[in-house]
């Protein structure tokens, strides 16, 4: 279509207005038939993995739990400045709810929430909800306040009514702050966390690990590349099964096989204490020294097969003109092949960037707990400590840090240019 | 030395000898993780590592007593069954699916192609934690936590970027005369898609699948959060026997399952030949 718009056709063999409306007409029916065809599997992707995304992102800031808890008690607590005791129909209020809750037998919840904004609630809620239990419906309703404060008198402070204000709400941007590593205190304002600053540092730790393993992948990967894209192509054929078997090989394959070889009574130190380097066995397992091993080898194929084909691609006369017009061999490969291969590396070095950023299965098995990634806390978030909210907000600033490189890998590599194998 | 030309100085010979010799232990760390398990799941002790006897090769130091602990345990038994049903279903519904968007995706007329394609080749790339979190709230709303179903449609959306990306290549050497010629000796596009253009780019449509299949039977992340204990598979029953109690029964599960990417790695090779041959490349 495009060159018939640029060769501007003389008057003669310009389409009359039917004819254009026709091929108008025709040009939108194929797009609806194109469309058409990527259509289901759109929708497919749309349900099977955008609303999954979609509803970690939701999770981040959505908590509902303490709303669904205690809703009465919220509604009412809105009347309150802020500022000494709330109002006794509040308490009250209160007493009537955590009285319920220890008849559902979900006040646990409940204690569970209010620790998380205010530790060492815990306790106080349980023990009051414990007290309320065998409460009067009668007497509750009129002296609530007295029987609340009766069981313990911290319902009197209002940090404590802050608190429960603070993780009453329905939109949060608490579980941000904390993968943030700030906090928000009494007066509202933001600031860096007085306890526990470990967010921040484990991204760090883990951009700095996807670093090493980048470099490495990088150093490791290149002369290879080189020696087999110019080796003779029966060589290089051969050669590559050496490259292609382990990227076939499973994951979990490759990761036992660095456990055999790192354990403590493994391959690696029979080794080194046969030949004499060590009288004792190192420790490597459990180690951030173990997850990059083993994770610098586990990618080193996509460092390796994009650089491979791109250097298939470059002549070797540029060298060998460089070489015989009398330029040192290491000049001549900066300034003449190394630049060509630019587009490979850049390939190769963000796909391992992003892949390890993500990592979870390897670190999870061989990196013991210095060796952990934010995927690993965000497991433990998941599946241990059932904080799902933090664990929805610390992915989702994962999965902005990955879109952030996709973006960058899309703009110099090309998403559709991705190539296997 | 006449492999070199004469401008070679003797310090580029020395580089050109120390870049082989790098390559040379480069492939050694590639292949000897691989290669030094399969031994070791020969070992008739249980441990993780060679015994003397092993090393000075005493029949008695080998035994396939592993490979048994794999047919006596009915956990891995399941495992291996549940690895087939799932990744045969995921691989089905990707291919088919990926198959029909990637002839889309490659019509010149289709809108919003960039846009369409970097999301449908999105799952490759985030990470699998985040999508097995996010799986894990909105699956739970539908009941597909912990069955089947849940599983399959998982497995499928991460192997849809694979075939879309095989598929798509093999395409792109495809000559859509063809296709045309077809639908002007009286076929329907459907007929011509089915006689004409998948004959020509089944090695893609076949090499894509694989890959399909093959992320499901690697797959473990999702299945941490969304198998119950009645959908383990192979990967999900060597990752709790790594936490958990090793012995070599993994090592021997590991050496089956290397000798399963041998067979992928040949297959796909013979594709890649057939297709080149059907380009008229070669």
């Amino acid at each position: 279509m495009a060159d018939i718009a640029l060769a501007a056709p003389p008057a003669a063999t310009r389409l009359t207005r039917e004819e254009a409306g026709f091929a108008r007409r025709e040009l939108t029916r194929r797009r609806l038939v194109a469309f058409g065809l990527v259509a289901p599997l759109l929708i497919f992707i749309g349900f099977a993995f955008f609303a999954p995304i979609t509803t970690m992102l939701h999770r981040s800031v959505y908590n509902p739990t303490v709303v669904e808890l205690i809703p009465d008690t919220l509604t009412v607590l809105e009347a309150w400045s802020g500022e000494g005791t709330p109002a006794p129909e509040i308490l009250t209020s209160m007493a009537v709810d955590l009285k319920r809750l220890a008849n559902e037998r979900t006040s646990g919840k409940l204690a569970e929430e209010l620790n998380r904004g205010l530790p060492g609630t815990s306790s106080l809620v349980k023990s009051t909800a414990r007290k309320l239990r065998r409460a009067e419906d009668a007497a509750l309703a009129t002296d609530g306040a007295t029987l609340l404060l009766d069981a313990n008198p911290k319902w009197a402070e209002p940090e404590l009514w802050q608190t429960v204000r603070k993780v009453g709400r329905t939109y949060t941007d608490t579980y941000f702050l904390t993968a943030l590593d700030l906090e928000r205190d009494a007066a509202g304002s933001i600031g860096a966390r007085q306890s526990a600053r470990i967010y921040v540092q484990l991204y760090t730790k883990t951009l700095r690990i996807a670093l090493v393993i980048t470099v490495l992948t990088l150093l490791l990967g290149y002369p290879l590349s080189y020696c087999l894209a110019n080796a003779p192509a029966r060589t290089a054929n051969i050669l590559m099964v050496f490259v292609l078997l382990p990227f076939w090989t499973s994951l979990l394959v490759r990761t036992t096989s660095w456990i055999a070889l790192l354990q403590t009574n493994g391959v690696v130190n029979s080794v080194l204490m046969s030949i004499g380097i060590t009288s004792e066995p190192l420790e490597m397992m459990f180690t951030e020294f173990a997850t990059i091993v083993a994770m610098t080898h586990i990618l080193l194929p996509f460092m390796v097969l994009p650089l491979y084909s791109v250097m298939r691609g470059i002549d070797p006369s540029y060298m060998r003109a460089a070489l015989s017009l009398g330029s040192s061999p290491i000049p001549a490969f900066i300034r003449v092949y190394f630049p060509m291969t630019l587009p490979g590396l850049s390939a190769g070095a963000l796909l391992v960037f992003i892949i390890s950023v993500g990592y979870y299965i390897t670190p999870a098995l061989v990196g013991g707990t210095d060796g952990q990634m934010i995927s690993n806390i965000i497991a433990f978030h998941m599946q241990q400590s059932n904080n799902w909210e933090l664990a929805a907000a610390l992915g989702s600033l994962l999965l902005l840090l990955i879109i952030g490189l996709y973006w960058v890998y899309d703009r110099l590599v090309g998403a559709d240019n991705i190539k296997l194998g | 030395m006449s492999e070199f030309p004469a401008y070679f100085t003797i310090w580029h010979k020395i580089g050109i000898y120390a870049l082989r010799f790098t390559a040379a232990a480069v492939l050694f760390f590639l292949i000897l993780p691989i290669l030094v398990i399969i031994p070791l799941s020969f070992n008739s002790q249980p441990y993780f590592t060679f015994t003397e006897g092993m090393l000075s090769f005493e029949a008695s130091a080998y035994s396939l007593r592993w490979y048994h602990a794999i047919l006596e345990n009915p956990n891995w038994i399941l495992a291996i069954k549940n690895s087939f049903i799932i990744g045969f279903f995921a691989t089905i519904v990707a291919t088919v699916l990926g198959t029909i968007a990637a002839v889309g995706l490659a019509s010149p007329d289709m809108p919003m192609k960039r846009v369409i394609t970097a999301l449908l080749l999105s799952p490759m790339i985030v990470p699998l934690i985040i999508i097995a979190a996010g799986m894990f709230f909105f699956y739970t709303r539908f009941n597909l936590v912990g069955t089947f179903p849940g599983l399959v449609i998982a497995h499928a959306a991460l192997g849809v970027p694979f075939v879309i990306v095989t598929v798509t290549a093999t395409l792109s050497g495809f000559d859509r005369s063809l296709y045309n010629a077809g639908l002007s000796l009286g076929a329907g596009p459907l007929r011509t898609f089915m006689d004409v253009v998948l004959p020509l780019i089944r090695p893609g449509v076949i090499s894509g699948g694989l890959f399909a299949f093959v992320t499901s039977f690697d797959e473990v992340v999702l299945v941490l959060f969304l198998a119950g204990p009645d959908q383990r598979t192979i990967p999900r029953q060597m990752f709790s026997g790594l936490r958990e109690q090793i012995n070599p029964t993994i090592l021997a599960v590991a050496t089956l399952l290397v000798i399963v990417s041998v067979c992928m790695l040949v297959t796909l090779e013979l594709l890649r030949r057939r297709s080149e041959r059907l380009r008229g490349v070669a």
